[in-house]
């Protein structure tokens, strides 16, 4: 009892260091820089106690399901042996886990008002809808495409450093290209895909991966995967954007 | 007050949930329909699937009435002329009038950066795999001063008005010349930490103070100016993580056992 108790403990003093500067910083630039009363300090409060409580207890649960999850995956697809099924696996857990995603959404609608805005697709909401579903389905494909790509790599155990800079060498040639309104979206879209739970699961199955086929080093290997789902979704939307505006 | 604040989070609760469906549907798909093997350790397997749900429900919620409406109310009154000019037309404010502003983008993209769950597990798998040699802090610190560099820089761009490919552009020669001379052992890890930096905590904030800062600066507009932010601070990370470990190897060698241990792996099992 008094075991768990202590693992609690310092499960949140952990926590506690992690949110440190925030506090600081924030407490610095309100006392010594802005000096302006704060409204609702009891709500402010209780909010940082739920950040605090919620963090500690998310990584609780990363150690003990996230992390075990995906190396089990990882395991179960390799001795499996079948190549199809594991990328099958890449590909549907990359779509599934964006084309939902609600900050891809937002950014997806306003995207949309953005180009009916431009004049590339005709102004009314009908279109503008059609727009933005057909941009969330395109960053979905482009999400996971980029973990079918990402795993293959693991298990040929190409360098990651050719397939990173020649993505970035087409985002640069495309941007060229592409009509200057989708380009800001483009390059935040990236970072909208890889939320706090697809994360932890990714990485675990990467380094998984690498750990269980031999002649791999979960190192060199095993991450990278969050990589390109980082960079994929910045190419196929400024693809988006060069075709709708063609 | 209570009273909304219970329905608020019973809210973030509910849609935490639902934005785990589709994970969880996947996975149980794929366990029944095609691997059909008994995970271990179910249970707790499970009982850990309901702390991510709950952790990560409390945790957005604290956002979303704590830091996001004071890091907003911040960022607005930081970019306002009225504080930043001290009575003077914001026409006639130089680049240099923002110290202040530049100053909160470093620290709060640094403070954010470092509460960003996703890059917490990131560096526990870091440390993990690398046998403690990528240390957990330094991965993170190092992580978090790209982000800070980042978006301080990308408010010294949008008060300045000069475009984004510039620095864009010079963020990737440097970074492709860097990975030439990394060590091998860090390249994926570094390019990884590009993406996890622009998560939950940090993007929020962070598009607050570009919009705050396009919208007051005068001639920026905040459709074309106000982005970007998140672009370079995808960028930053990945530079400074391999910077991190080439600080580290050049200690190591130098300091022999003094310095901190070079960036090794261990060798996975055989199946």
């Amino acid at each position: 009892m008094s075991a768990s108790l202590r693992g609690v403990l310092s499960l949140f003093s952990e926590t506690l260091r992690d949110l440190a500067p925030i506090l600081l910083i924030i407490t610095f630039f309100q006392v010594a820089v802005l000096r302006q009363p704060v409204d609702n300090l009891a709500e402010i409060a209780i909010g940082f106690v739920f950040v605090l409580l919620g963090l500690g207890i998310f990584i609780r649960g990363l150690e003990m399901a996230l992390f075990p999850l995906g190396e089990t995956l990882a395991n179960a697809f390799v001795r499996k042996g079948s190549l199809f099924w594991l990328l099958l696996f890449a590909f549907g857990l990359g779509f599934g886990t964006t084309v939902a995603e609600p900050a891809l959404i937002a950014v997806s609608e306003e995207a949309a008002k953005v180009m009916s805005g431009a004049g590339f697709i005709e102004a009314g909401a009908a279109s503008e809808s059609g727009t933005a579903k057909a941009l969330r389905y395109t960053v979905a494909v482009s999400v996971g495409s980029s973990l079918v790509l990402g795993v293959l790599r693991i298990l040929k155990g190409w360098p990651i450093q050719w397939l990173i800079i020649s993505g970035y060498m087409i985002v640069v040639a495309i941007t060229s290209i592409a009509p200057v309104e989708i380009v800001g979206i483009a390059y935040d879209s990236g970072g909208v895909t890889t939320s706090t739970i697809t994360v932890p699961l990714v990485t675990a199955l990467g380094v998984g991966l690498a750990t269980v086929i031999k002649g791999r080093n979960p190192m060199i290997d095993g991450f990278g995967l969050i990589a390109f789902a980082s960079l994929f979704p910045i190419i196929f939307v400024l693809l988006f954007g060069v075709v709708i505006s063609a | 007050m209570t009273g909304a604040l219970i329905t608020d989070l019973g809210e973030t609760m509910l849609s935490t949930v639902f934005d785990v469906v589709p994970i969880a549907a996947i996975l149980l798909g794929f366990q029944l329909g095609v691997l059909r093997r008994r995970i271990p350790n179910l249970r707790r397997v499970l009982i850990g699937s309901g702390y991510v749900v709950l952790g990560l429900g409390f945790f957005l919620f604290g956002l979303e009435h704590a830091l996001f409406p004071l890091g907003k109310v911040m960022a607005q009154q930081l970019t306002d002329p009225a504080f930043i000019g001290a009575g003077r037309m914001a026409d006639a404010l130089s680049w240099a009038d923002y110290y202040w502003t530049y100053l909160f983008a470093f620290a709060i993209g640094f403070s954010t950066t470092i509460a960003e769950p996703a890059l917490i597990a990131v560096s526990i798998k870091a440390r993990e795999v690398s046998g403690g040699a990528v240390g957990a802090w330094g991965l993170r610190v190092a992580v978090a001063l790209g982000v800070a560099a980042s978006i301080a820089i990308g408010a010294l761009r949008i008060v300045t008005g000069t475009p984004l490919y510039l620095y864009m552009i010079v963020g990737y020669l440097v970074l492709v010349i860097q990975t030439f001379f990394a060590p091998r052992m860090i390249v994926a890890l570094a390019y990884d930490s590009g993406g996890v930096t622009t998560s939950t905590v940090t993007v929020p904030l962070v598009t607050a103070l570009g919009l705050g800062l396009a919208s007051s600066v005068p001639g920026r507009s905040a459709l074309l100016d106000g982005f970007g932010l998140i672009a370079l601070a995808s960028l930053f990370p990945m530079i400074t993580v391999i910077g991190y470990a080439q600080i580290s190897a050049r200690l190591a060698r130098r300091g022999g056992r003094a310095g901190p241990r070079p960036i090794a792996a261990k060798e996975g099992p055989s199946p």
